[in-house]
């Protein structure tokens, strides 16, 4: 099953790699991960995504827990919660095409943030899932280049995760 | 008052802060990097420098210092090759948690990255085999980081721990304040266990009709020799150690029943695997001891504990699991069975020793005494009479470490120390240096083969300069045995390159470098030999005992079979 990790991070030069090199050495899957500081600027919150049964989730937070950096970690799976990813898309715009972008990226409440002669660079934001299918609906052959963020996630209501 | 700030470099800062962490022996090998802190060790004498003649024998050296003592054992090398010299070692310790605190030159921090002399991402290369490591990057934060150093190696699930300091770091000055004490807000291990979980664990211990307690090296780690021994003697029940384990309850009492695991005896193993409640004390139900995981204890309800959560069901399942130091677990546990109304099954207890007994019956560890050609298990046997249990025994790894654990019946903690986890050949000379001089009046052996001993050979001039006498058993069978025994076993006996061609003189060789050396080649002789070098004190004596090269270790449970599935030897088959 897919589980969001929420991480709480000493921001440290190496504390990504001892939690990428951690799901490496022990053959746990990453889906997407992302790391940025937070409010605290020593500290760096982390969202992971990764899959397996429930001892194996078990033991992945087990093992980031023992990693001297980190600080806290939440699996989002056992909260009510909220994720997001971003997603920055490159699309061949054609003149006559671009109306029907205009519609698709306003159905799917993104943004055209860049437009040339030729393309429209749009932002969207929402699930995974969301931004798949906006993706679906496109033909392939328009699409240049997709950038996206990888999963942040947080808790709905009172519960906030602090070190 | 404020503290007295003296401004200080950080190579004194470095001796400053050894010398307030308490450490006597510090093991290393010089090098461009690490001069500064060379040129400093020079001028003070609180910690006595260890010149290693190999990076790898300097943190097997510490390691074994450590293991004989419960205190860290101190490194320092040098950059690049020095550092990656240590690995070995720094690994070994690491899948043993084994404290270590490793101190590694790194080139000045202007020209990290720039593929410098000597230069190697010793962060990189430690971190998947290090509790944690550090890079100095400004001499402010020395001090501190050497105390966090031994903090994090010291506590918890113990492990080692690098520090890499680059060049200029150790000529950089600043105010000297070593801490007496350190929390870091994301390093916390728990220390007590949960009362409800402990009284759960309690009701279902003393609910078992078919109990074994099986323990492992966190029961020695945590010191709680002392305490499991109290709570396997109030409960009466059988016990079982792990090879890293031994020791930690007397090997000579009636309640103990062996090692157990691959090579481990069959009335442990088939107790291990027809009991009904399993208790697993600082154990980390590791391949060589479960087998095959499907088959992995069938009847049983397990309670586990552990310092370390991520030990804790990790392989196997647990009913019951308890996190937190071994020692205090074990008393919250004595006190908690005391005041319990119920108490052990005896009738049930009587019928499992019965059982347990027909299975010991069977002598799994017998072998021929009457051989004309030496047999290794006899040299070992005869090396626990005569040192009556109470030596320092260090390891390589193979044959002879096996037959080590099974032969010598260690009845105290701390006495025997070997690679268990990563299974390190070269570990035991220079382990035996470490221990011996933590304790310098102690007998130390060194049991080995002719394989594993070349492997770290050169500290035998350690051993001369530093005068640490000690005594080297070697089983030389002219084969790396284990490889040469699976070779017979699983693979139709095509011994690939397990043959020890052209090997050394052993006697000149152990003369070459200032000692004794012994050549025994009959069985009547060894006792006479092993008496000769035990009076030796004063000297490092090696014993090149040339033994039966067909001898297997035995019993054995083959790779993915299950505990109850052993084999008894080559001739005796279980029915």
């Amino acid at each position: 099953m897919r589980h969001i990790l929420s991480l709480l991070m000493e921001n440290e030069a190496g504390a990504l790699s001892r939690v990428s090199g951690l799901f490496s050495a022990r053959a746990f899957n990453i889906e997407s991960l992302t790391v940025a500081p937070t409010e605290d600027p020593t500290i760096s919150r982390m969202t992971l995504v990764t899959s397996g049964s429930d001892a194996i989730i078990e033991q992945i937070t087990k093992q980031l827990n023992k990693l001297v950096d980190v600080v806290k970690v939440i699996d989002l799976n056992e909260y009510r919660h909220i994720e997001r990813e971003l997603m920055l898309i490159k699309l061949a715009a054609k003149k006559e095409d671009r109306d029907e972008i205009k519609l698709m990226v306003d159905i799917f409440r993104g943004r055209i943030i860049d437009v040339s002669e030729n393309t429209y660079t749009i932002e969207m934001t929402g699930t995974g899932e969301k931004l798949d299918a906006f993706i679906a609906t496109l033909d392939e052959d328009m699409i240049l280049e997709v950038v996206r963020s990888g999963i942040s996630g947080i808790s709905r209501g009172n519960t906030a995760i602090q070190s | 008052m404020a503290k007295k700030r003296e401004l200080l470099r950080g190579a004194e800062i470095f001796c400053r802060a050894l010398k307030d962490e308490g450490v006597k022996h510090l093991f290393g090998y010089p090098g461009g990097a690490v001069l500064h802190i060379y040129d400093e060790l020079y001028k003070q004498d609180a910690v006595e420098h260890i010149l290693v003649r190999h990076e790898q024998g300097a943190t097997h050296a510490a390691d074994g210092y450590a293991r004989a003592t419960g205190k860290p054992g101190v490194v320092l090398v040098t950059s690049g090759p020095g550092a990656t010299n240590a690995v070995t070692g720094i690994a070994t310790a690491y899948m043993d948690s084994i404290p270590l605190v490793v101190f590694t030159g790194q080139v000045p921090t202007q020209v990290i990255g720039n593929d410098a002399f000597q230069e190697v991402d010793a962060i990189g290369i430690t971190r998947p085999c290090v509790k944690h490591n550090f890079l100095v990057k400004n001499v402010k934060d020395l001090a501190i980081t050497i105390k966090k150093a031994f903090y994090i190696a010291t506590t918890g699930r113990p492990g080692p721990v690098v520090v890499d300091i680059p060049k200029d770091i150790t000529a950089d000055t600043c105010e000297y304040d070593y801490p007496d004490t350190i929390t870091l807000r994301s390093y916390r291990p728990v220390a007590k266990g949960n009362l409800w979980q402990m009284k759960k664990a309690a009701q279902l211990i003393l609910s078992a009709k078919k109990p074994m307690i099986y323990t492992g090296g966190g029961v020695i780690l945590s010191a709680a020799s002392g305490e499991l021994t109290e709570f396997t003697r109030l409960l009466g029940y059988p016990i079982t150690n792990t090879l890293m384990g031994l020791g930690a309850f007397p090997a000579t009492d009636k309640q103990f029943i062996g090692m157990l695991g691959m090579h481990g005896t069959y009335e442990a193993n088939m107790g291990m695997h027809y009991c009904d409640v399993l208790i697993a004390i600082g154990a980390r139900f590791d391949d060589r001891v479960t087998g095959d995981l499907e088959k992995f204890c069938p009847y049983a309800k397990i309670v586990q504990i552990d310092v370390d959560p991520a030990s804790i069901a990790k392989n196997v399942p647990v009913d019951i699991p308890i996190v937190g130091d071994v020692k205090n677990v074990l008393t919250d546990l004595i006190d908690l069975l005391k005041n319990s109304n119920d108490k052990p099954d005896a009738k049930a207890l009587k019928a499992w020793w019965q059982q347990v007994h027909d299975w010991a019956a069977l002598d799994c560890l017998q072998f021929d005494r009457s051989s004309q050609v030496i047999k290794p298990q006899y040299v070992i046997e005869k090396l626990w009479e005569l040192t009556q249990g109470d030596a320092y025994v260090t390891s390589d790894v193979g044959q002879h470490q096996m037959w080590a654990a099974q032969f010598y019946k260690f009845d105290k903690p701390r006495r025997w120390i070997n690679s268990g986890g990563l299974g390190t050949m070269g570990f035991g000379l220079p382990a035996a240096m470490g221990v011996k001089l933590a304790f310098p009046d102690e007998t130390v052996v060194c049991i080995t083969g002719e394989a594993s001993l070349v492997m770290c050979i050169q500290e035998l001039s350690t051993c001369l300069q530093y005068e640490t006498p000690i005594k080297i058993i070697s089983l030389n069978n002219r084969y790396m045995g284990m490889v040469r025994q699976w070779q017979e076993f699983f693979y139709s006996g095509r011994y690939s390159n397990s043959y020890m061609e052209a090997l050394p003189d052993f006697v000149k060789m152990a003369e070459s470098y200032g000692h004794v050396g012994l050549r025994i080649e009959e069985t009547s002789a060894v006792e006479g030999a092993l008496k000769e070098a035990l009076a030796l004190e004063e000297r490092t004596v090696l014993v090149d005992f040339v033994t039966d090269q067909t001898e297997n270790v035995y019993p054995m449970i083959a790779a993915g079979k299950g505990q109850h599935e052993m084999h008894l030897s080559t001739d005796r088959e279980l029915a």
